[in-house]
């Protein structure tokens, strides 16, 4: 079977990941053929990396509340009965149904200087979830092919060891890790963060979220938070904070994981 | 999650494509609030259920090109200044103050579609009706965004050195 000629748009579905298998491997062929594109083909993938990395930070920054305001409004014209929850907070996200000690109705405008509280935690965990799980070409920078790279980078970039649990026994594989922009640490200086990310057979992403620096009250209690959708359990263990969100579990489901992810943590 | 909630943990998003867009912080979240304003005034437009993100982005982009129309976009890089320009050798690492630089040098329109495409992950098609444009022209203006951005980058650092040595 005579293929069809690469064209110029093969070459940018390529570096976009847009092609199926077998084409892509007829552009593979191609380009081993001619470096200078080859090259060019690299420069178009690194440029896709770069500017992730220019503008990702972004992601992390505490939403304004005059958007959430905005964004509230759109919902009330849409549904005339709005959970009560959501407008009592009026705050970031979602209702809080942990009782969190900490939360102010000001942590959702660009309060920085407050980043280790129990509910900062949950926001940033939540929105990281929110933004990176429903990612289908980009889920995580490292992916679960890497453990022992991923496990070892993540240390030296939170300056302490962390691990990967194991959740086989609770259906979820791991599908990588990535690095989070930093929150404010105790020392004021900026504090980078990691998520991992766990899926099931269906699909259904949970995501890890860990962060060093966190005041420890000596009380390892688990809570429960509900932000935008996203459902998370939060617990501080020897000046880790972590926290677990999923999208799709129930409160239970999502507590039998947290357990095995606490328990692994610390055996 | 609710409309609502699906736009709160959209907002990240919309703020992170204004940021590259726009360039400036201030003026990004300008546009982000505006297309949230809008995004009232339009809400009989949106079916309930479809794609949240392809609609909130189609809105964003008919407020950014009515702001660009009222203030005409004056800088457009000049082709010709890339010639006789030295490549950098091959494998150098892109420095993310240059790719700011030239990323600011793209016209809007190239802009727009390189950055839907790299940060938002959106397949040709559905960049093409975002826009409102012909999948054929999605793919010139990327390649063009793509090609020009690669000549810039390899030129930036050496327009720098001939600014000094004036």
């Amino acid at each position: 079977m005579t293929r069809a000629p690469i064209t110029e748009n093969d070459l940018h579905a390529y570096a976009d990941g847009r092609l199926d298998a077998t084409r892509r491997a007829e552009v593979e062929s191609y380009l081993e053929s001619s470096p200078e594109t080859a090259e060019r083909v690299a420069e178009y993938a690194r440029q896709i990396v770069a500017l992730r990395e220019l503008v990702s930070p972004a992601l992390a920054e505490p939403v304004p509340q005059r958007m959430v305001s905005a964004a509230t409004r759109l919902q009330r014209t849409r549904v005339a009965v709005v959970a009560a929850g959501w407008m009592a907070l009026g705050g970031m996200v979602g209702l809080l149904a942990g009782g969190i000690a900490g939360w102010n109705l000001h942590t959702g405008t660009q309060d920085l200087a407050a980043s280790n509280t129990p509910a900062a935690i949950v926001r940033t965990a939540a929105i990281a979830h929110a933004t990176y799980s429903p990612e289908v070409r980009h889920p995580v920078e490292v992916g679960a092919d890497q453990e022992a790279h991923l496990v070892a980078w993540l240390s030296k970039r939170l300056g302490a060891p962390v691990r990967a649990p194991k959740l086989e026994s609770v259906g979820l594989t791991l599908v990588g890790g990535r690095l989070l922009p930093g929150d404010k640490g105790l020392e004021g200086s900026p504090v980078p963060t990691a998520q991992f990310m766990y899926q099931t057979q269906k699909g259904n992403r949970v995501t890890l979220y860990v962060r060093t620096e966190v005041p420890d009250h000596g009380e390892t209690a688990f809570r429960y938070a509900r932000e935008g959708g996203v459902s998370v359990f939060y617990w501080v263990d020897r000046r880790f904070g972590y926290a677990l969100s999923s999208s799709d579990m129930v409160r239970d489901e999502l507590l039998k994981v947290a357990n095995v992810v606490y328990r692994q943590l610390n055996p | 999650m609710n409309d609502a909630e699906h736009i709160v943990a959209l907002i990240p998003r919309l703020r992170r494509y204004a940021r590259a867009l726009v360039g400036d912080r201030s003026g990004a979240d300008d546009l982000v609030q505006d297309t949230l304003e809008r995004a009232w005034i339009k809400l009989h437009l949106y079916r309930s259920g479809t794609d949240l993100r392809a609609w909130l982005f189609t809105v964003m982009h008919n407020v950014y090109v009515n702001q660009i129309r009222s203030a005409r976009e004056t800088v457009e890089f000049d082709e010709t200044e890339l010639d006789g320009m030295t490549a950098r050798p091959q494998g150098d690492s892109l420095d993310v103050r240059d790719l700011e630089r030239a990323l600011r040098r793209l016209p809007h329109e190239q802009r727009q579609i390189l950055l839907l495409v790299a940060l938002e992950d959106m397949s040709y098609d559905e960049v093409a009706r975002l826009l409102g444009v012909p999948i054929g022209t999605v793919m010139s203006r990327l390649s063009r965004a793509r090609e020009k951005l690669r000549a810039l980058m390899y030129a930036l650092p050496q327009a720098a050195k001939l600014l000094v040595v004036k």
